[in-house]
């Protein structure tokens, strides 16, 4: 498939998401609202800390923010209309293309996890990080990134995360084909990924004897590896590394969807006629 | 026959099927023990296609014609048996073939649902790599041609049946595909629908020789359309031929007498119907000797002759299908 039809297809479909503005918005107001309850929590726990946290205040403030305006980019669900096409059959329509059909779907798939994130990200960036100060709570506001290097690498890992989102969600729609309703993965997925990602408790502040388990999972690079660039947790001199090692768990993932949905395709049963 | 274009040879299609007995108790069994069904959708069926040529496939629902049809445009692969399209293995080289083929399904939509037409038609040059000069070309002649420039800038979910099929049949062709597969094309059209339908379909395989597989229940767009006709009936090609073969010999007399006659005894003809005056006869053979018998003996007002409707005879042809009571010994004998 060549990159033409890629982002066509890409384009397309992201037209289509941006019309959910107003679902945009509503998320956008629960996202905040609890964007403050976490922050509020982590006032108290960093109050009453009697040891030094392994993360600053600070630090710990753009895991919050960032996990909230990034929370759509987490592969924790399914794009419904893909859904359906597996449902209905649907997709054995895709094959009439003459592209190759993993292509096709990570197309979807991506500006699926891009579309909706870019509406909700925006409101919640601008607000965090220009508004809160302006209305005098700086103290729990967005603070910047640590250097200008952590910024850039900030953006090149969010960019890793789309890809390894896109690829973890590509398995989900993949597995579809089996489960045709999808409620097993489904139900699954919002509890395992923001836990593992960081998004529940932040990755460092764990116990010790889980660092190295968490360390080498991939979800760790859907939020905490980009979050601890930005804060600069992970220094900048470091930070090439973690973003090689999110590109090198999206390969192994889109590997394994690649082979998932070569046998699924000769299970294939077009329903009715 | 021309080089053959196509070629299907002894093409199986089984599907499982998950069975379970109705009620809590076959679902309770269903989880222990699942049972399958074996359906034989194709059951060796061959067949050669010669380039340029146009093609009616029917059979009554069920038979197996949307499954050869999958099969040919490479979305399904056979259980056993050949196929060449072109010279390729529809499953084998999917990507390469599906360039070269257009495909309609009557029953869905291949166009985006919540897209304008046009922006579905730009989708699709971007996915087929359809060069500028040529796509506009295409499209120029399409939309003039299926009468679609109203159509451009409404979504595709607001179009009427029969606008959204000249729409699918553009999408289809707007990277000039060689050979085209129609399952259905007609389905649920009106009759001005049909009849732009088929002469677009005829015009574009007389002046392009695109080669056509078309796949209906409607006996006119086979008498219209196809100068060959295969009958598929429970997977098993049971007729190949022209459509002047699915017309039998018989004859229809339906003869107006001046007064109710009185006939019992007289013909050998089998009488289909009568209703006062009017009597429609079937004759096997020796039409004009029945007519010459018939205006000696009676007074006739009027009289026509005519071939029985096209739909009997295939109805008939689906009826005398072997494997009936096969296919249902099969349904019956479980996993």
């Amino acid at each position: 498939m060549t990159s033409r039809t890629f982002l066509a297809i890409v384009a397309v479909r992201c037209k289509m998401l941006l019309q959910y503005r107003a679902a945009a918005l509503a998320g956008f107001g629960t996202q905040l609202f609890w964007g403050f309850i976490k922050v509020m929590v982590f006032v108290a726990f960093y109050a009453s800390a009697v040891v030094e946290p392994p993360m600053t205040f600070a630090q710990v403030l753009v895991y919050v923010w960032l996990g909230q305006a990034l929370l759509a980019l987490l592969p924790w669900n399914v794009d419904k209309e893909i859904a359906e096409q597996i449902r209905s059959g649907g997709v054995a329509y895709e094959l009439l293309r003459p592209v190759d059909l993993y292509g096709f779907w990570f197309a979807r798939t991506l500006a699926f996890r891009l579309a909706p994130t870019l509406l909700r990200m925006v409101p919640m960036l601008v607000f965090t990080y220009f508004m809160m100060p302006w209305v005098g709570l700086e103290d729990w506001a967005l603070p910047a990134p640590a250097s200008a290097a952590s910024g850039w690498l900030f953006l090149l890992s969010a960019l890793a995360t789309l890809l390894l989102s896109t690829a973890v969600t590509m398995i989900l729609h993949i597995s579809l084909m089996w489960t045709i309703s999808g409620e097993g993965f489904n139900r699954m997925m919002p509890g395992v990924v923001p836990l593992f990602a960081g998004l529940i408790v932040p990755l460092p502040l764990f116990p010790d004897w889980l660092q190295g388990f968490l360390y080498w999972q991939p979800f760790r690079g859907l939020a905490d590896v980009p979050f601890r660039i930005y804060s600069g947790h992970i220094p900048a001199d470091a930070a090439l590394l973690e973003v090689a090692m999110q590109l090198g768990w999206s390969a192994l993932l889109i590997g394994f969807g690649m082979a998932l949905l070569t046998r699924a395709r000769h299970n294939l049963v077009v329903q009715g006629g | 026959m021309s080089e053959p274009y196509i070629v299907v040879q002894d093409l199986a299609k089984r599907f499982q099927i998950a069975e379970r007995d109705p009620g809590l108790w076959g679902a309770l069994k269903g989880i222990a023990n699942r049972r399958y069904r074996s359906v034989e959708a194709l059951h060796g069926v061959s067949f050669e296609i010669g380039r340029g040529e146009l093609v009616g496939y029917i059979g009554p629902n069920g038979a197996g014609k949307s499954t050869t049809i999958k099969v040919l445009s490479g979305i399904l692969v056979p259980s056993s048996g050949h196929c060449s399209v072109a010279g390729l293995t529809p499953w084998k080289s999917r990507v390469e073939h599906v360039a070269r083929i257009g495909v309609v399904f009557g029953q869905r939509t291949q166009l985006w649902w919540d897209l304008p037409v046009i922006e579905s038609f730009e989708l699709l040059r971007d996915i087929y790599r359809v060069p500028a000069a040529s796509y506009a070309r295409e499209r120029d002649e399409l939309v003039a041609l299926l009468d679609l420039e109203p159509l451009l800038d409404v979504p595709v979910r607001q179009l009427s049946l029969g606008q959204r099929m000249r729409a699918d049949l553009a999408a289809s062709l707007l990277h000039d595909p060689d050979i085209l597969f129609l399952d259905e094309p007609t389905i649920g059209l009106d009759a001005i629908s049909k009849l732009a339908m088929r002469s677009f379909i005829q015009a574009r395989n007389a002046e392009r020789g695109t080669t056509v597989l078309l796949t209906t229940h409607d006996m006119d767009d086979v008498e219209a359309l196809c100068s060959r006709v295969m009958l598929i009936n429970h997977g098993t090609l049971l007729m190949d031929g022209t459509v002047a073969d699915l017309r039998s010999d018989r004859r229809r007399v339906v003869v107006d007498f001046e007064s109710v006659p009185d006939l019992t005894g007289a013909h050998a003809a089998r009488i289909v119907s009568r209703s006062g005056e009017r009597v429609v006869f079937e004759v096997e053979s020796r039409v004009a000797e029945f007519v010459a018998e018939v205006t000696a003996s009676y007074p006739v007002h009027d009289l026509t002759v005519d071939h029985p409707p096209i739909e009997e005879t295939v109805a008939e042809l689906y009826r005398q299908a072997p494997g009936r009571q096969a296919a249902a010994a099969e349904g019956a004998a479980g996993d």
